[in-house]
């Protein structure tokens, strides 16, 4: 028996948190396989066979597959499942929308979010926003997994040697369709795998403050990230909210600017190596969890900031 | 069109809570539950469908033990037209097994869409919406922040990583929202007091389904200290001195 992780990808490249996902199952299996569903994705499938440990890639190239829809894709892996005893991918919003419905078709558990493996069957997951670890054990013999990205490092994209095969489903119903897909594309680095972030809350107060975590951003080589409430304020986008509902996050370093610090942005920072706090309320609940503050105006702090970072 | 919103009982996750001395698991005795606020999304988005006159009846389906029944009467005063509330003594039933007693009602009552939060406060699991979909054999939204109602299917618009995603389903389906999709409204006087009149329906887990027993078993809860002793800094250059040290 082998573990299979299911792959990430655009049709064009590979996400890089799969390379992490693979981390994660090395530690369950020796024999990794690794399914590529998508449609003309030759490219990709070259890129895989060369991947640290992965011995077999699976190649399911069809149109149904092309944009991901769920629904095709959880019974394609459920149909080749059978063979594996541990199916794994990284919680993104991609997998978190697939992987459930493989585990209901299995009738077996997902283990979600998993941030630690102890064994075969037992994982480590934080819950309560980050207030609390558990430690759990499956009893499922096919252990569906969705892996914290951040908390296994990246495998090697050389050194390996793996076959493909292609694979493909007979049965599957396309109840939904794909009309379009906005892509907010960034020239900063990923938030779940960037090293530095910078992130603003609510008190950015406008648009244009926003802009001027962006010049620090780029004087760092950072990403900005944001609150929930600083994107419901218009400031950023969507697919920039860090916390419980957005991203989980765990960069060297962590840039809090005007953000209060509710448990559930903080449930997406807390792996976080460093964590800094400009804000200018000594008592912000982020102080608490922050490893250096400074109280103060941000209007001053931040231009101050590029100043220094310019020299 | 007939929909049926699901609804969770979660703790309140401002409310501390505790773990007990033998760090076995969350105590919820005297704990008061409220719907999770995903949820609450959910049931305003079937209720503005049914002021616009596409949705013609909301049930609202909750499972929890019995001293969380108090959330359907909140969904009522919302504007949901009946309830079910489904007794389970065991706090800890896990996703599956809610997917499997929703499938059971969602046979019986057959809606033509089925709307849940994209996740729950408590254990942030996520799954619920996609393993009853799956279960049903329906079509699936997920993350969905707009939802539209043609004549023969729904379209939405779903949040993913790196922007937005737009998808059509066709009937019956299985939505979950996130909480940017709607303002949950607060529920009038008047409307608390007719939900006290509304038909409940009030069904036993165990009668429904003998297979909802938990997968996965929790073998410990250790809380994490999260507290530091920060370094107060008086300004930008000490922030950059210190920080040179340990990672520009």
């Amino acid at each position: 028996m082998s573990a299979l992780v299911i792959a990430e990808h655009n049709n064009i490249t590979l996400e890089p948190t799969t390379l992490n996902t693979i981390t994660a199952a090395k530690q369950l299996d020796e024999d990794i396989h690794i399914l590529i569903a998508g449609h003309m994705i030759y490219q990709i499938a070259d890129i895989a066979t060369k991947i640290d440990s992965v011995t077999k890639v699976l190649l399911a190239d069809n149109i149904i597959y092309a944009h991901g829809l769920a629904e095709p894709l959880s019974s394609l892996i459920t149909e080749i499942g059978h063979n594996y005893h541990a199916i794994l991918a990284s919680a993104t919003t991609h997998s978190k929308n697939v992987l459930p419905r493989v585990a209901a078709l299995f009738d077996v558990a997902q283990i979600s979010d998993v941030s630690n493996i102890i064994s075969n069957d037992t994982f480590i997951r934080q819950i309560y926003t980050g207030k609390a670890l558990e430690i759990l054990k499956s009893k499922d013999n096919i252990k569906i997994i969705t892996v914290r990205s951040s908390s296994f490092k990246e495998a090697k994209n050389t050194g390996g040697h793996a076959i493909i095969e292609t694979v493909s489903n007979k049965n599957y119903s396309l109840c939904s369709s794909f009309l379009s897909r906005q892509i907010n594309k960034s020239r900063r680095p990923e938030l779940i795998t960037s090293k530095i972030i910078i992130s603003g809350g609510r008190g950015i107060g406008s648009i244009e403050n926003f802009k001027l975590l962006e010049v620090v951003a780029d004087k760092l080589g950072a990403a900005v990230g944001a609150t929930r409430a600083a994107v419901d304020s218009g400031f950023a986008t969507t697919d920039m909210q860090i916390g419980q509902s957005g991203k989980i996050v765990s960069p060297e370093l962590y840039i809090a600017v005007a953000i209060s610090g509710a448990p559930q942005h903080i449930a997406g920072i807390s792996d976080s190596k460093i964590i800094v706090a400009i804000n200018k309320d000594k008592d912000a609940p982020i102080i608490s969890i922050a490893d250096y503050f400074i109280v103060g105006d941000l209007y001053q702090i931040l231009p101050e900031l590029v100043t220094e970072l310019n020299k | 069109m007939k929909v049926l919103v699901a609804v969770k009982p979660v703790i309140d996750c401002d409310v501390k809570f505790l773990i007990k001395e033998d760090n076995s698991r969350i105590n919820f005795n005297n704990l008061k539950f409220i719907i999770n606020p995903f949820d609450e999304n959910a049931i305003e988005e079937a209720v503005r469908l049914k002021e616009a006159g596409k949705v013609s009846e909301i049930i609202v389906v909750s499972i929890g033990p019995s001293q969380s029944k108090n959330i359907i009467f909140t969904a009522l005063a919302f504007g949901a037209d009946r309830g079910i509330f489904i007794v389970n003594e065991d706090t800890k039933l896990q996703p599956l097994a809610i997917a499997k007693l929703l499938k059971i009602i969602a046979i019986r009552e057959l809606p033509a869409m089925i709307i849940a939060g994209k996740q729950s406060i408590d254990d942030n699991l996520g799954q619920t919406g996609q393993m009853l979909s799956a279960l049903l054999g329906w079509s699936q939204g997920t993350f969905v922040s707009k939802l539209i109602i043609n004549s023969t299917n729904v379209e939405v618009i779903r949040e993913i990583d790196n922007g937005l995603e737009t998808i059509v389903l066709s009937l019956p389906t299985v939505i979950t929202v996130d909480l940017r999709i709607n303002k949950p409204r607060y529920a009038s006087l008047s409307n608390i007091i007719k939900a006290k009149k509304k038909p409940i329906d009030i069904l036993s887990s165990i009668d429904l389904c003998n297979d909802i027993s938990p997968h996965l078993i929790t073998l410990k809860i250790e809380e994490l200290k999260r507290h530091k002793f920060g370094i107060n800094l008086a300004n930008v250059t000490e922030l950059i001195d210190k920080l040179k040290i340990k990672v520009i």
